[in-house]
């Protein structure tokens, strides 16, 4: 295919299938059951992308910053690696353990460091070390073609290829990761991804998102998250989402519940009906952050350390349903996707449109 | 109330001022901070420093003194009141002035009173003890302005004086050298001429410890608009 | 000797129809009919086209049509070109046009085509679902304060419209009386805002300053401290798209009664407001006016800057956003205006489409466009060319000439003469009582309740259910028949792409 239709190049709308779940009190499952979970979903996807993210995987490492690179090849593989080691002091590096699979073919070099911000560096930058390390991904993203950095937050890591999910876990042989809480995402993109990294889960720091569904403020959003220093590389959705999370959270400090009174705010009829304190506070927050509001059909699933968070948008144009078993919180776009892994549950529901589901360790 | 103003910020300094209930107020230590005495009504304001932009903008009412001089814009849209600068004062002072009045000791800089107007009981008066800088008067549409011209300069006022003047009146203390538009004529000021303007000048001597009598030792020159309207025939309908 | 040559119009009177009622006489203000021993009169040279004749005529006996007895003209001299020689040979007056831009110059949102979903996902039924057009328009760029509970607050509230069109600045004396209380009641009662512009505001429509811009102009008339804080809103008016560079001219002849009263002026002097604010030499110095009217107004009032749209302008509004200002208003070339010298009309400045996008890029390049709103107007002749400038970066918009159409304007084309026959460009009583103010607020409200209806559908059809999702959202466009530069500055792709 000609290269102009190469993600990154083009907007490539995609419908898709996700699920999650988390052990509230911390245990730890293997990758099994949630490609088990997504593998159901199957039909939601297309064979052009799946992923996966697990928390609490590298415990060994848990201080370091994992970052894990796609390259094109040895060439860049250098470049970049010159570029890390120029900032970072990398405790350990390897190949991405894969088991070679028929189904999924083309594959990149996949890369893996365990590193740490030099301190001359990091101090020269007067920047905190999360910036720090979100500014070098972009750097390697925006700057460094054939290279891209598709997961960098500490003691997590993302996992993605084309390909069918199921063929993706097995390829990534998560079945060998243990993770406190994961989600898995299966792709439909309406056009031939360029490579790899148009897969979700779509990452920064210890942000991981997953999400399903067109959204229709794409453009507004990206505009307006491109000011304060973030780079769309790959113009897809779920890429902006996982800024406006960021950018929201980290940078602005509000509330993940917050922070989703912005991305899937009440509607005003609904905000002039509010008791005055709480009013106000949704107004201001939708005020001012209007450019952040995402409108179009979105089901979303954000991974963080310690935590889920499923939203839908204020419509409820996708599905979604939230599970709990014991201590464990499942979320997925349908039900089939909860019932194979975990037959008997406590309690299911589906969220109403832009309400807000959070489920924490501990919690 | 006593206000020491050394270092602080014009928007912090004002919100004292106007929140303050006394009605005479000294602040210390000005120097560059703009609005003071701006919109306010009734206070009396005594400012030390040079005292920064914007002086008693849309003032309605009360007196702003200043010890010292005034930068640019003093007296912006000004509706009431009074204001006293001992030294000098930037450009535009006065600009688009409706009421009230400004005495100035010194110099004012360039385009001074433009399009100062007046309406009804408003009678906006501008008083320099000094000279003029250029455009004096530009626009003006009413109200008046008097150059005493104490150090007797050659000429107290610049180039391009009452240029659009239409209506008001300037009085310049000596002759008016510099050359001026078709649409303003200029008189020696009559007696009756000078009655209007006497009030004002005793204002001035008063606050400044000047000697009426020299003022009036030299004769005034008063311009005025010429009659008719000179945009009459600039158009055509299309 | 031009005089017949000069007639843009020729009036048709069927003899079979017309019962010499003699209503055309008396409702013409131009002098066009006049009956004299039994016969009828028409100087064809005095018609404007106003169609207030034709209206009125209870028979239907008129029309008028373009005269026919044109001057050649060409593909080269058109004949308004030849008639314009004519008039100023004969006057050596300087050429002076009323309402916006006419010329057939490219008017970029007509080559803009809008998005619609399908199939990847949904559009969305705006008459049965929820569908947002409230805005706020204000700076947003707010660092996230809370109090000791942990509570954000909330202050600057912003200006809050519940249809992203606002009626742009019209002066008491451009227009009438009856015209501003049509524009004041209709804002109240749509939720959004009217502006005075630079005449002051009438004593009678303090009561409707909660709906109402009230606006600074160099001449600053009528602008005292109860007049700023009668609005809503201050605009600082910098310049105006019809005539950038120029100033306005009130001939002391229209400042009459209340004209005069209300921009605090005697009656019979001239209002002059030149082009530059001669506080404002510089940008530095737009900040100091800005500061001012805050600091009158104890930082209450949002300020609005409004420029013409220049080549330059994307700089200018950084400057903008960088001074204070809550709001920037874009004013384009096809601007409306009561009297502008008819080359600077038709030759200075840039449409509106370029400016908005050049300048909505510009402040984004440099992060600071959540510092302001931005307001297009100059000229908005529908719905669609509102979903198109929002969609290219505008929080609202502006119209002007749309409104005075709406309130019954034909258009004719002559606002300074002060004979509008319509009574909304004059200041005669007798032609003011034309406008029917309760009708004109219908009318008014109609036309901005359909657009709204049209904005919602034409959003719900990219399935967007909210403005703000709308703004700066370029990839909802696609130019037609664009060249590469044109598409670059618009920041949209092509048709087909």
């Amino acid at each position: 295919m000609e290269s102009r239709y190469y993600e990154g190049k083009v907007r490539i709308p995609s419908g898709c299938a996700i699920s999650g779940f988390i052990n509230r009190d911390g245990r730890l499952s293997d990758g099994s059951a949630i490609i088990k979970s997504i593998a159901t979903m199957h039909d939601r996807s297309n064979g052009l992308g799946g992923g996966f993210a697990g928390y609490g995987i590298y415990p060994e490492y848990k201080d370091y910053y994992a970052i894990h690179m796609f390259y094109r090849d040895t060439l860049i593989k250098k470049q970049v690696e010159e570029f890390l080691d120029e900032h970072f002091d990398i405790i350990n590096l390897s190949k991405i353990p894969v088991r070679k699979t028929p189904k999924i073919v083309d594959e990149p070099l996949i890369w893996r460091y365990f590193v740490k911000p030099l301190p001359t560096k990091l101090a020269e930058s007067q920047l905190d070390e999360d910036e720090f390390v979100s500014r070098c991904a972009f750097r390697i993203n925006t700057f460094m073609d054939g290279a891209y950095v598709f997961s960098c937050g500490k003691n997590m890591g993302a996992f993605k290829a084309v390909g069918y999910p199921e063929d993706v876990g097995e390829f990534y042989r998560l079945d060998e990761y243990a993770a406190y809480s994961w989600i898995a995402h299966g792709r439909y993109p309406t056009n031939t991804p360029g490579w790899w990294g148009g897969a979700h889960p779509f990452c920064l720091l210890d942000f991981a998102v997953v999400h399903n569904g067109e959204i229709s403020s794409y453009d507004a959003n990206r505009r307006n998250i491109e000011m304060y220093g973030y780079k769309c590389n790959l113009q897809t959705d779920t890429e902006v989402i996982t800024y406006i999370f960021d950018y929201l959270v980290r940078k602005r400090g509000l509330t993940l519940q917050e922070a989703c009174k912005v991305i899937a705010a009440p509607f005003w009829e609904q905000i002039d009906r509010m008791p005055a304190q709480e009013r106000e506070q949704a107004e201001y927050l939708r005020r001012i952050y209007s450019g952040l509001l995402v409108t179009g059909p979105f089901s979303v699933i954000l991974g963080y350390t310690g935590g889920l968070l499923a939203i839908n948008d204020r419509l409820k144009l996708r599905g979604m349903v939230v599970a709990e078993k014991g201590n464990t919180t499942y979320i997925a776009s349908e039900e089939c996707a909860i019932r194979v892994i975990a037959p008997v549950l406590d309690k299911i529901y589906s969220p109403k449109g832009g309400e807000v589901v959070i489920a924490e360790v501990g919690r | 109330m006593e206000i020491y103003a050394k270092g602080m910020e014009s928007r912090h300094l004002n919100e004292i001022i106007r929140s303050c209930k006394d009605k005479n107020i000294i602040v210390r230590g000005v120097n560059g901070q703009r609005f003071i005495a701006c919109g306010l009504d009734g206070k009396d304001i005594t400012a030390y420093g040079t005292i920064g932009n914007g002086a008693g903008a849309y003032m309605l009412g009360g007196v702003l003194r200043v010890e010292g001089s005034a930068q640019d814009a003093a007296g912006d849209t000004m509706n009431g009141g009074e204001i006293y600068v001992g030294g000098r004062c930037g450009d535009a002072t006065g600009y688009a002035m409706r009421g009230g009045e400004i005495y100035v000791k010194e110099d004012v800089g360039y385009r001074a009173g433009v399009h100062m107007k007046q309406y009804g009981e408003h009678r906006p008066v501008i008083v320099v003890g000094g000279t003029a800088g250029c455009f004096l008067g530009e626009y003006l549409a009413g109200g008046v302005i008097a150059v005493l011209n104490l150090k007797n300069e050659k000429c107290p006022v610049g180039e391009d004086m009452a240029r659009g003047m239409h209506g008001g009146r300037i009085y310049v203390r000596g002759k008016v050298s510099v050359p001026l538009p078709v649409s303003v004529t200029a008189s020696k000021a009559r007696r009756e001429d000078m009655e209007l303007i006497r009030p004002q000048i005793e204002k001035f001597c008063k606050a400044f410890r000047a000697d009426e009598r020299e003022i009036y030792s030299e004769e005034f020159t008063l311009l005025q608009p010429a009659a008719g309207n000179p945009y009459n025939r600039l158009y055509v309908n299309n | 000797m031009n005089a017949r040559a000069r007639a843009e119009f020729e009036i048709l009177k069927d003899k079979e129809r017309c019962i010499d009622c003699g209503l055309c006489e008396r409702q013409c203000s131009n002098g066009v009919y006049k009956r004299e021993d039994g016969r009828w009169f028409i100087a064809d040279e005095k018609c404007v086209n106003c169609q207030r004749c034709v209206e009125m005529c209870p028979t239907g006996a008129l029309k008028v049509i373009p005269n026919r007895n044109a001057p050649r003209g060409d593909g080269n001299w058109s004949v308004r070109a030849v008639r314009e020689i004519y008039k100023q040979a004969e006057t050596g007056g300087v050429l002076l046009s009323s309402m916006g831009n006419p010329s057939d110059m490219p008017t970029y949102f007509d080559r803009i085509a809008i998005n619609a979903s399908q199939v990847t996902n949904p559009s969305i039924d705006p008459l049965r679902e929820p569908m947002e057009t409230r805005v706020y328009l204000g700076a947003k760029d707010h660092e996230i304060k809370r109090d000791s509970s942990g509570r954000l607050i909330t202050e600057n509230r912003g200006l809050r419209l519940e249809v992203p069109i606002l009626f742009s600045a019209m002066s008491y004396g451009s227009i009438s009386y009856n015209a501003h209380a049509v524009l004041a009641r209709a804002a109240q009662e749509l939720g959004t805002y009217y502006n005075t512009g630079e005449g002051g505001l009438h004593r009678d429509f303090y009561k409707y300053g909660a709906s109402t811009i009230v606006q600074v102009a160099s001449g600053r008339f009528g602008v005292h401290k109860d007049y700023l804080e009668a609005g809503a809103a201050i605009e600082i008016k910098m310049g105006q798209g019809a005539k950038p560079g120029i100033g306005g001219h009130l001939p002391g002849k229209k400042i009459v009664g209340d004209i005069a009263a209300t921009r605090m002026i005697p009656q019979g002097s001239d209002a002059i407001s030149p082009a530059p604010h001669h506080d404002i030499y510089s940008i530095e110095d737009l900040r100091q006016l800005v500061d001012s009217l805050k600091e009158a107004t104890e930082y209450k009032k949002p300020v609005f800057v409004k420029v013409a749209a220049v080549h330059n302008i994307a700089a200018i509004a950084s400057g903008i956003a960088r001074s204070g200002a809550d709001v920037i208003v874009l004013d384009g070339w096809r601007g409306g205006t009561g009297a502008a010298p008819t080359r600077i009309r038709d030759n200075v400045g840039i449409p509106i489409e370029l400016a908005l996008a050049g300048v909505d890029s510009r402040l984004r390049a440099e992060g600071i466009r959540d510092r302001v709103s931005l307001i297009a107007g100059g000229s908005i002749r529908n719905s669609a060319d509102v979903v198109k400038a929002i969609a290219l970066g505008a929080d609202a918009v502006y119209i002007g000439t749309a409104a005075l159409i709406a309130m019954g304007c034909h258009m004719c084309r002559n606002c300074h003469s002060g004979k509008c026959n319509w009574g909304i460009a004059t200041q005669d009583p007798a032609l003011v009582s034309r406008l029917d103010v309760n009708a004109g607020v219908r009318r008014l409200i109609g036309l901005i309740t359909a657009w709204k209806h049209e904005i919602e559908e034409m959003m719900g059809g990219m399935g967007i259910n909210a403005i703000e999702a709308l703004r700066g959202n370029r990839l909802m466009l696609r130019g037609l028949g664009l060249n590469s530069r044109e598409l670059d500055i618009l920041g949209i792709m092509h048709a087909g792409e």
